[in-house]
């Protein structure tokens, strides 16, 4: 039977489970045991995972160095003289490298979660938690103070013999080196997670004068130090205290994946039908002879597991797929001189019709997959299309609502609007505004337009037609606002004109 | 809470408040252990698709510390802050002291902004495009909905980008005309001069900005015109900035030009007003304003 754990039970256990609820009606009190008293709140069991090495270590850490240097490092590039990476919310400008987004274009905020939500049922349909197990920040950063934890405390029999230790010098230093280490990156990365917000450099010149450390230079203001503590905090805490129970009780994603997962998903397997039954035995022995199968019943694979698990018990819903478990029972099975794999990625079909590896790949195109595919590709294929074509500058026409129509000499029409004009690229521009729709309309006043750089500007503008011909009423009319000296700038908007 | 005569709500809502949350608290704590029997496998007794249940397995123990968390969030937010009644909290905080602040903190920051301008007298000053930029951001806000946005005006609301001026066209009246608003007022004159007097009058009004007009109907017109509308529009019907009475010998017609309309004036009278703005905008603003008002009939700063 699947461990006891609070996740919904699977189809296998449902006999075991049925009989006990069978056997208690309500308001009825078995007599064969009395009442105990049971909290309903337990305490952690503090999980000491054992470093392992292996194909699968080497790939979560060039996944977390991949990662954190682009984390670490993209908030101090620059680009156009300024950082290449900001999220400007102050001034509601969002940098990107070459381009520079408006609330306007808030489309691409919701593009860019629909692709990431896609991707995720897309790599979990074919691969399980690939996310969970090596690029979540909640697995890299536990990863990152997981290895500092080793190399200031000792691997696992070291950490758990000094936890049960009374407190004595030793124990307090290493205990005040690791909390010191753990908070000194926690703050630089709330410190770099709040550059992306706020100029990174100026934001490091604040710190260094906020904290003594330069004479001179503003402080920091009051939310910038709040919030660089909110997610240096956050990041002790998750990574430093609360680790696997993130994924057990707070991430959704641990809920809702189940709904992805089908027969043919990649999942870490335990090969029950070579591993059973499972005992240790000395590495010369012939285990066909002892009856064994392959599983020499180490624990490794319990030992190195980060959310505390025993994978042989089957897929589990605490399972993040970091495959530590692989590169562990590997390791055991290479020194017994016994075929690798006994722990794997496998699909419950393969496992269960025993299919080769190619039979197994290709499982992955199925209908599922596929569909998933089709509409990530035309996303991401239509986002890049619109990024290509989009024109750097936003036009809106407000119409006057108060003056709706005014006659003024030679029998003519005026109307008044207000055009919204925004120069979104980051280089002054003149822009030449016209009108057109009706015979004979024309725009009244100046009809040229400079702007700065990265900057918007209200324009009242009167636009007049003759009366003669127009009938009463609402008229169908276009304002044209184009740069003469860039030809990709240039932008129809239409609106009204109405005659009375 | 000025409107409860007695205490009693006050009190009522704080005892309710406090008391719901020390129950909360309580009941937490008689909820954080239960009685079992024997050792068989707990489920909460949901089933599913016929036959699949769920474990029911205790939460975490810090979890039960995020919900006492609230508690003490709840009560230390109770002393700090108004919710207990009238209660005013410790930190006597309030949203109409926060925005006070707040403006305050502006103010600050934007016055040496305000202060140079300020300086400046306004036939200066309508030159300075940074000025002028501020002013027609003030003007879209809060003139634009009757004058239009680009000054233009509208049937009833003057046009502000010609010379032809109601009230006066100097800085000082344009000032005077923002901060303290005006109310123009033209008596209905119909029954006083009957249905073909008006008739006359108009036509004699007519001619004096030189419409077509019956020659017979200005002649008969020109003696009502002299007793009834020369107090305020003048002799020769050159209006008053004094009174806010328009110039009749232009070809500005505030309310459109024609025989009806002004007849219609004469008839029923007019009552166009202004608002006042002192209260609305700083001294600081109102001089901006003015130049920018004063500035929409100068273009290229005449």
């Amino acid at each position: 039977m699947a461990r006891a754990s609070s996740g919904v039970l699977k189809k296998e256990d449902r006999g075991a489970v049925a009989q006990p609820v069978a056997l208690v009606r309500p308001g009825e009190t078995p007599n064969d045991a009395s009442p105990v008293e049971q909290s309903l709140y337990e305490i952690r069991k503090k999980i000491y995972p054992r470093a392992v090495h292996g194909w699968f270590a080497a790939w979560r850490w060039t996944l977390v160095w991949a990662t954190q240097l682009m984390f670490y490092g993209l908030a101090w590039l620059d680009w156009n003289g300024r950082q290449a990476v900001l999220f400007d919310i102050v001034h509601r400008k969002f940098y990107i490298f070459g381009l520079v987004f408006w609330p306007q274009d808030i489309i691409y905020l919701t593009v860019l979660l629909v692709i990431s939500a896609l991707s995720l049922f897309l790599f979990t349909a074919v691969a399980g938690r690939l996310w969970c197990g090596y690029a979540c920040p909640q697995t890299v950063y536990t990863e990152i103070f997981m290895w500092v934890e080793e190399k200031i405390e000792g691997a696992r029999a070291a950490r758990m013999r000094l936890d049960r230790a009374s407190l004595s010098s030793r124990k307090l230093a290493l205990k005040v080196a690791k909390h010191a280490v753990w908070i000194a990156i926690a703050l630089w990365t709330g410190f770099t997670f709040v550059g992306y917000f706020t100029p990174i450099k100026e934001l490091g010149v604040a710190v260094l004068a906020t904290t003594g450390l330069a004479a001179q230079g503003s402080v920091l203001g009051p939310w910038e130090s709040f919030w660089i503590l909110f997610y240096g905090f956050a990041t002790y805490g998750n990574a430093g205290w609360m680790r696997e129970q993130v994924c057990k009780y707070m991430c959704p994603y641990a809920r809702f994946q189940s709904a992805m997962f089908d027969q043919d998903t990649l999942i870490i397997t335990y090969d029950g039908a070579r591993g059973e039954p499972r005992g240790a035995r000395s590495r010369s022995a012939d285990r066909s002879s002892l009856g064994l199968g392959d599983c020499v019943d180490c624990g490794i694979c319990v030992q190195v597991c980060p959310t505390g698990i025993d994978i042989r018990e089957g897929l589990q819903y605490e399972c993040i797929g970091c495959a530590a478990c692989i590169d562990g029972c590997d390791q055991v099975m290479d020194r017994m001189g016994y075929p690798r794999g006994l722990i794997r990625y496998s699909t419950t079909h393969a496992v269960e019709k025993k299919l080769n590896r190619s039979q197994t790949l290709r499982r992955a195109l199925r209908p599922r997959v596929l569909v998933y595919s089709a509409i990530l590709g035309t996303i991401v294929i239509a986002a890049i299309v619109s990024l290509w074509l989009r024109v750097p500058l936003k036009v809106d026409v407000i119409r006057d609502r108060a003056a709706i129509a005014r006659e003024v000499e030679g029998g003519r029409i005026e109307n008044v609007y207000r055009l919204q004009i925004m120069n979104t690229t980051e280089r002054p521009q003149r822009f030449e505004i016209s009108v057109e729709g009706l015979p004979g309309i024309v725009l009244e006043g100046e009809a040229a337009v400079a702007l700065a750089g990265a900057s918007a500007r209200e324009v009242p503008v009167r636009v007049r037609a003759p009366q003669e011909g127009l009938e009463r009423g609402s008229h169908r009319i276009h304002f044209v606002v184009r740069a003469p000296e860039a030809d990709k700038l240039s932008v129809r908007e239409k609106s009204i004109f109405i005659v009375r | 809470m000025s409107e409860f005569t007695s205490s009693f709500w006050d009190f009522y809502i704080a005892v309710v408040s406090v008391v719901s949350i020390i129950a909360c608290a309580v009941f937490l704590k008689m909820q954080s252990v239960r009685r079992v029997s024997g050792t068989e496998t707990e489920t909460t007794g949901h089933t599913w698709d016929e036959d699949l249940g769920e474990y029911n397995n205790p939460l975490p123990r810090w979890w039960s510390w995020l919900f006492y968390i609230t508690v003490v969030f709840a009560l230390v937010y109770l002393a700090l802050y108004p919710g207990l009644g009238s209660y005013a909290g410790l930190l006597n905080w309030s949203q109409v002291k926060q925005l006070e602040e707040e403006t305050a903190r502006a103010e600050q920051r934007f016055g040496p902004l305000y202060d140079k301008f300020a300086a400046q007298e306004v036939d200066a000053l309508a030159k300075d495009r940074e000025a002028l930029a501020i002013g027609q951001k003030l003007f879209l806000n809060h003139c634009a909905q009757c004058h239009a946005s680009d000054g233009g005006g509208s049937r009833g609301f003057p046009s502000l980008t010609d010379r032809d001026w109601l009230w006066g066209g100097t800085p000082e009246a344009i000032r005077t005309s923002i901060m303290e608003g005006r109310n123009g007022v033209m008596p209905p004159m119909g029954t006083a001069l009957g249905p073909q007097g008006t008739k006359d009058v108009a036509h004699f009004v007519m001619s004096l900005s030189g419409m077509a007009a019956d020659s017979i109907r200005v002649a008969r017109g020109q003696p009502l015109f002299a007793q009834t509308c020369a107090a305020c529009h003048g002799a020769e019907g050159k209006g008053n900035p004094q009174l806010g009475a328009p110039n009749l010998t232009d070809k500005t017609w505030l309310y459109g030009a024609g025989e009806a309309t002004i007849i219609e004036t004469i008839e029923k009278g007019r009552n166009n007003q202004m608002p006042p703005h002192k209260d609305l905008l700083t001294p600081a603003k109102v001089h901006l304003l003015t130049t920018y008002v004063y500035s929409l009939s100068r273009p290229g700063g005449q």
